[in-house]
């Protein structure tokens, strides 16, 4: 079967972001930009799936800059088989996204569709359910475990009490959560390979999709600063502290 | 205006999460309406309906709903919303998470994450870049469809309010999800998210066996619910329902003791708006140091029992 990861470039997971002195957002100027970390457990999802023998072919998607490029290279190095972009300059919403995705999926008709469960950068958590309702498919939230299972996945999925079960019809799409495996480090040869692989171009125009978002971010601050603390020396100190100063105990 | 709650609940309790919701739906202003989508849950209903400020409950009780399956709730929500809300929320639960983008998606709407404050009618904050920034977002959808971050509001009074409560009749089986297993943590402590007081372990605590045999006992002195760093979890010390953190569960708790955790961006995300921040590391130079009110430098082996003995 055929499986569709879309990725998402975004600040690297390390960076401290800044804050804009104009308050319209998050300086990225020559900040180090990555695939995002649960997008790249879906990579590495779809990949081990393929080594079983369940899936066929990887086609990994990316929507964004000429440069997110980069993140379906890195895709295609762990074992993605072939990329397409869709490039827009433009600010694009979540529902935006699952739109174009829609597209993209209607086009390749994969039977897993998998992404990640949030980005890192809007923090939205979104993507992966507004497919899932736009095709009218089943929906693996939060997966720590994924099951194929003939024309049906069983997907094991994170919950606040703790874990829950879900057995989805396919196509069906599969939202990553950070235990459901250990991303591979890309090998050279295997970076070089990538550099070969196809990679389509399109634009959201292509699937009929409008750029921009009914969401407009008016402002953009930074939270506000802790008081510093101090440093306590001893036990006694601490609960002295916590008893008169703070109150809290 | 009129805004619908969509319920957190097992089919027996109403979640306290729903307060959370209700409060945020108080600072819009508005009727408030709470549907509880389930199975066998006439006794979530009735405790909806004496929530403070609930003018109205909406009962869907049937099989469909009773695990509350992204693909049957969010059809309902969604087929009910278009009834003539103008918005729709719920907590940003693993449970609202799931189910409202799929609302916002059948309503053709964009769909505002984590909201942490209520600007006007159409404004919001949020965090974003795991809280390092703080959006303040302007909806211009016809219907509002957002998730509340319950730590960012006080809970509404669990008693009080007299709602009428309806029943749904309309069945939305989709047909192409089922429920199989639930393993869930049974615990004697606090609910992390709604504790006063957490206790919270990282790689530091050493395994799995250390973290009880040292935490456990402070916690058990101070009433607290346990947590832990995202490392803790994924070296296999405690479930994953107890990871605080950007991935995990928010909390804000009036005293959070942070043992044996750095303090890296991801777990920072999750617990800095905590009123009192204690945090217990060998390392001086421990990022979860800069947030902390309180932090002691040493070994986490002999201060904690010592500080369990004094308390």
């Amino acid at each position: 079967m055929k499986a569709l990861v879309a990725v998402k470039r975004v600040v690297d997971a390390n960076v401290k972001v800044r804050v804009k002195a104009d308050n319209t957002g998050v300086d990225l100027t020559n900040v180090k930009m990555s695939i995002n970390p649960f997008c790249e457990i879906a990579v590495e999802e779809a990949v081990r799936l393929k080594e079983k023998g369940v899936v066929s072919e990887i086609v990994v998607v990316s929507i964004g800059e000429k440069k997110a490029e980069e993140q379906i290279r890195s895709a295609m190095a762990l074992g993605a088989d072939r990329g397409i972009l869709v490039e827009t300059s433009d600010e694009i919403g979540a529902l935006e996204v699952a739109k174009i995705l829609k597209g993209v999926v209607e086009q390749e008709k994969p039977e897993l569709i998998l992404l990640g469960k949030q980005a890192i950068d809007d923090d939205s958590n979104q993507v992966g359910q507004m497919l899932g309702a736009l095709l009218g498919v089943g929906q693996g939230t939060f997966a720590s475990e994924v099951k194929v299972d003939g024309g049906k996945v069983q997907v094991t999925r994170e919950i606040d009490g703790g874990l829950q079960t879900v057995e989805l019809s396919l196509p069906a799409i599969i939202t990553t959560d950070l235990r459901l495996n250990e991303p591979r480090y890309a090998a050279l040869p295997n970076i070089m390979k990538a550099r070969k692989k196809p990679l389509e171009a399109k634009t959201p125009a292509d699937y009929g999709v409008a750029t921009g978002t009914k969401l407009k971010t008016v402002k953009v601050e930074a939270p506000a600063e802790r008081k510093a603390g101090v440093q306590v020396k001893s036990v006694d100190e601490l609960i002295d502290k916590l008893k008169n100063e703070a109150k809290v105990i | 205006m009129s805004i619908l709650v969509l319920a957190e609940h097992d089919n027996k309790t109403l979640n306290g999460a729903t307060l959370n919701v209700v409060a945020a739906a108080q600072k819009i202003g508005g009727d408030i309406t709470v549907l509880v989508a389930g199975e066998a849950a006439q006794a979530v209903a009735e405790q909806a309906a004496k929530v403070a400020g609930v003018s109205k409950v909406l009962l869907a009780d049937n099989a469909a709903y009773a695990h509350q399956l992204a693909e049957n709730v969010a059809s309902l929500v969604a087929d009910i919303a278009k009834g003539g809300y103008k918005y729709v929320l719920a907590a940003s639960t693993t449970t609202g998470k799931n189910i409202l983008p799929r609302v916002a998606a059948l309503l053709d709407v964009s769909q505002i994450t984590d909201i942490i404050a209520v600007e006007n009618a159409n404004t919001f904050k949020r965090p974003i870049y795991a809280g390092n920034a703080i959006a303040t977002v302007q909806s211009d959808e016809t219907i509002i469809v957002g998730t509340v971050r319950t730590t960012a509001f006080d809970p509404v009074a669990a008693e009080g309010g007299s709602a009428t409560v309806e029943t749904v009749g309309e069945v939305k089986d989709a047909g192409i999800s089922t429920f199989i297993n639930e393993e869930i943590v049974k615990l004697d402590r606090p609910e992390l998210a709604a504790a006063r007081i957490v206790v919270s372990g990282g790689r530091g605590v050493g395994s799995g066996e250390n973290y009880h045999t040292v935490l456990d006992p402070l916690a058990d002195k101070l009433g607290a619910a346990q947590g832990a760093s995202r490392a803790a979890v994924d070296a296999g010390f405690v479930p994953n329902d107890f990871q605080v953190g950007q991935t995990g569960k928010i909390v804000a708790p009036d005293l959070y003791v942070a043992v044996g955790i750095s303090g890296a961006i991801q777990h920072l995300a999750g617990m800095k708006d905590s009123k009192v921040i204690v945090a217990i590391n060998k390392d001086e130079e421990a990022p979860i140091n800069s947030v902390a009110d309180y932090w002691l430098v040493g070994d986490l082996n002999t201060v904690v029992p010592e500080l369990v003995s004094k308390l």
